[in-house]
């Protein structure tokens, strides 16, 4: 096995966290090396050494047998590594072909040569079958699209060996189809490959071979092959883990949410919702599914009040609610879990006891007087994180320093707390890692088990799937088709999200 | 009297005097804003180079020295800028104000410690208009062009350059990569920091340049807050014009057009209250300020300092 890279003793620390302990990663010329962990166990850090954004503490790298030493991330590149970030660095007011040429520009006579870099990056897509347009805006193709422009940015700079941090985060099921080809195609053509994520069933399908991270150390590595997604789990979180949650049957109770017609506008005032009816029973999860963008943002803005709606009706347990504002609602018994923690779940900048009680700091226990009560508060939130195993040194500390995961625990702690009638859960495991997905998922259904009617939005198949009682399929606006779990699958549900006939599909 | 008399070829060639000190300062701006950083202290920049061009005139007594003298206090005054913004990381809108404030004192304490004079400095020498013989006898063109000095030329020619080398260069491409995004730029090797510093102080150079404009060309003395703004009008003056040097040259022409009508009527005397009348290129600023224009155009970047990290 000819290595292309080897990667020896590898130590890096940050100031209160050794992030890679003695890391050892040999990847061999022309296999697509899968890099597993849950978020926080050093790939990222380790992926930084090798393009030469960070320097290690200790350890060697030896590229194709011989000893590298980087000191930026172009002196990689320069040497054949390219890395292809999880958030593109690319400029959105840029065309395709100069983002993929910067800081490498084609010129005659010191000036930029438009045409001859535009067919240069033609020629390149060609050679790879990367499909891009090059005088095209950056900001006006899709984001599978960009993400080629990021692997061309680096085949065009001369990468040998191309990591791809956390490909699949942001694409489309279409488009992962895509990416998966083009890794092939890359392979085929003699470049190695390190695929890093934290998706067992990408990694699985994607890899030669699998190094599995924990706690910045290498606990395993495996022939793709030959292992299973349970082995894999067990590896990256160090127990066993169940992948696919216990469901228990359940009797829905009475109809909590009825939504009838309901119509609104997005931002750019262009109609998303157009006209969608639908119940949602007590007891219940009703999943729905959808590519993004096709209305579920402004459903859940819709029905949480943060969006003015333009036609239909809004009933909670049969109370007319279409015109009430947001806390109103709350009021009334819904929970928002928000697709965009950051933006929106949580005051990255507020403590864990201030965000705690965010969206209702009313309550009557929580005052003294006028003034906020921050010692029941603090009392409040450690009852939170106890029982929603929130991983914080103390309620005091701000939550922009917690990791993604145990930032939703806490929106989840705080929605819970209310014992909402109805739960609204958007995208709830974003991002997250196995163990906080399995935490998740576990304390959604018990919600399930109370009697809280859950809509759940997810762009996971996989975890609409394995929760919902009742899948909805959102296409443009509209529900182009409902289905109960027992008797559909993903490839019908699939199908539907992309705008394929329903009756086509079942006769 | 007829109103329309204003509209002479001595309407279009006071639009130009009042339009060369307002391109300077704006060209410069808008290179700033492209890398990223924000510099309203041009307004003060220009006060210094007013007075650090009529200061180093009165010794020298060459204009051309004074100018010379200006352009390098204001690419000082740039290179304070760009430390405190860029390296210390400083709010920028803060770090502008403070040079403005500086501006408002300084070269008033000077006035009356060199000169004892408080409100203005001595005549100076200053730079003459042009004289090109063979423009001369051609209508329009001739006494248009005859009417201006070298530096309205170089206002001209620094725009359509300033143009080209932000458009059409690797170096431009550099610039507007690191303005829109710093860190996509320091992941293809280019230099956040270095291109940030020129930018920045090319602007405190180009400001200087304007001041001295107006100390040593227009006028031939410094006087007290003789900017009246113009920094302002600059920067309103780029946005208007897209944060695009040949946009900038157009708003600053327009600029100096309302400067230069409002004067003309003034002269004639009409029946507008004359305060009135001055307000008019302010105006211009404040609804181009107000982001009439459209703010889309902004460098996504523009007021962020960057952490390498």
């Amino acid at each position: 096995m000819e290595l292309s890279i080897c990667m020896q003793g590898i130590v890096k620390s940050f100031p209160g966290v050794l992030a890679n302990d003695h890391i050892d990663l040999q990847v061999a010329r022309g296999e697509v090396h899968g890099l597993l962990g849950e978020n926080g166990a050093g790939k990222t850090t380790l992926m930084n050494i090798l393009s030469g954004m960070y320097r290690p503490d200790e350890g060697q790298i030896e590229l194709f047998g011989k000893p590298v030493r980087f000191e930026s991330p172009k002196d990689a590149l320069a040497k054949g590594i390219g890395m292809v970030y999880q958030h593109f660095m690319l400029i959105p007011t840029f065309t395709v072909a100069e983002n993929l040429t910067l800081g490498a520009e084609i010129t005659r006579g010191g000036f930029l040569d438009r045409s001859k870099s535009e067919s240069m990056v033609k020629e390149l897509s060609k050679k790879y079958g990367l499909a891009i347009e090059p005088s095209a805006k950056v900001q006006y193709i899709s984001v599978g699209a960009q993400q080629r422009v990021e692997i061309l940015k680096v085949l065009y700079r001369g990468a040998q060996i191309i990591i791809l941090d956390e490909p699949t985060a942001v694409l489309t099921p279409q488009e992962t189809e895509d990416l998966y080809q083009t890794v092939n195609a890359l392979r085929k053509a003699g470049h190695t490959i390190i695929f890093i994520s934290h998706k067992l069933n990408e990694v699985l399908r994607f890899t030669d071979r699998v190094t599995v991270l924990r706690a910045g150390k290498v606990v395993g590595t495996r022939v793709t092959s030959e292992t299973t997604a349970e082995e894999l789990a067990s590896l990256m979180v160090g127990r066993s883990v169940s992948l696919h949650v216990k469901k228990l049957p359940r009797e829905v109770d009475a109809e909590m949410l009825k939504v009838e017609n309901l119509k609104a506008l997005d931002a750019r005032r262009l109609p998303a919702l157009r006209g969608v009816s639908f119940n949602v029973h007590a007891g219940e999860i009703v999943g729905i599914a959808g590519v993004e963008g096709n209305g579920q943002t402004q459903l859940v803005e819709a029905l949480t009040g943060l969006i003015r709606t333009t036609g239909g009706t809004i009933r909670l347990d049969g109370e007319d609610i279409t015109h009430f504002p947001t806390s109103e609602r709350f009021c009334r018994g819904i929970a928002h879990i928000p697709e965009d923690r950051h933006r929106r779940g949580l005051i990255l900048d507020f403590s864990l006891a201030e965000n705690s009680i965010l969206g209702y700091p009313d309550r009557i226990s929580l005052r003294s007087g006028f003034r906020l009560d921050m010692k029941s508060i603090r009392k409040f939130c450690a009852k939170l994180m106890a029982a929603f195993d929130v991983r914080a040194p103390s309620p005091d500390v701000m939550a922009g320093g917690l990791s993604g995961g145990n930032q939703q625990k806490l929106v989840l702690a705080r929605e819970f707390s209310r014992c909402p009638k109805l739960l609204i859960a958007a995208q709830p495991t974003r991002g997250l890692d196995v163990g906080a997905t399995e935490f998740i998922h576990n304390s959604l259904l018990a919600e399930r088990k109370r009697g809280a009617a859950i809509l759940l939005l997810s762009l996971e198949l996989s975890e609409i799937m394995d929760l919902s009682d009742r899948i909805l399929v959102f296409y443009e606006g509209k529900i182009v088709g409902e289905c109960l779990r027992e008797t559909t699958n993903e490839d019908e549900i699939g199908l539907l999200m992309t705008g394929g006939r329903h009756e086509v599909l079942i006769h | 009297m007829n109103i329309l008399s204003v509209f002479n070829i001595g309407l279009l060639a006071a639009t130009l005097r009042g339009a060369t000190p307002l391109i300077f300062a704006a060209i410069g701006v808008t290179y700033a804003e492209r890398s990223g950083v924000t510099n309203i202290g041009v307004e003060g920049i220009m006060l210094f180079g007013a007075f650090s061009a009529v200061l180093v005139t009165y010794y020298t007594k060459n204009p051309w020295i004074g100018v010379l003298a200006a352009v390098i206090v204001g690419g000082l005054l740039g290179l304070v800028h760009a430390w405190t913004s860029i390296t210390l990381k400083a709010n920028q809108i803060v770090t502008g104000a403070a040079v403005n404030l500086l501006a408002v004192g300084i070269p008033n304490y000077l006035l009356i410690a060199i000169w004892n004079q408080p409100g203005a400095s001595p005549m100076v020498a200053n730079i003459k208009p042009l004289h090109i013989a063979f423009l001369a006898n051609l209508p329009i063109i001739g006494p248009l062009f005859n009417s201006q000095n070298l530096l309205a030329y170089l206002a001209i020619f620094a725009a359509i350059v300033g143009q080209i080398i932000l458009f059409h260069t690797p170096l431009g491409l550099h610039i507007r990569a690191v303005g829109e995004d710093p860190r996509a730029a320091d992941t293809v090797g280019i230099d956040v920091y270095k291109l940030r510093y020129l930018c920045v102080i090319f602007s405190g150079m180009m400001a200087g340049l304007g001041g001295a404009y107006l100390s040593v060309a227009q006028l031939s003395m410094f006087t007290k807050q003789m900017t009246q703004g113009r920094g302002f009008i600059a920067m309103g003056a780029m946005i208007f014009g897209k944060w695009t040097p040949i946009g900038s040259l157009g708003a600053c022409l327009l600029f100096g057009f309302a400067d230069a009508l409002q004067l003309a009527l003034q002269t004639i005397g009409v029946s507008i209250p004359s305060d009135l009348l001055m307000t008019f290129p302010y105006v211009l600023t404040l609804i181009a300020l107000a982001g009439f224009v459209g703010r889309s155009a902004a460098p996504a970047a523009v007021g962020k300092p960057y952490d390498k990290g």
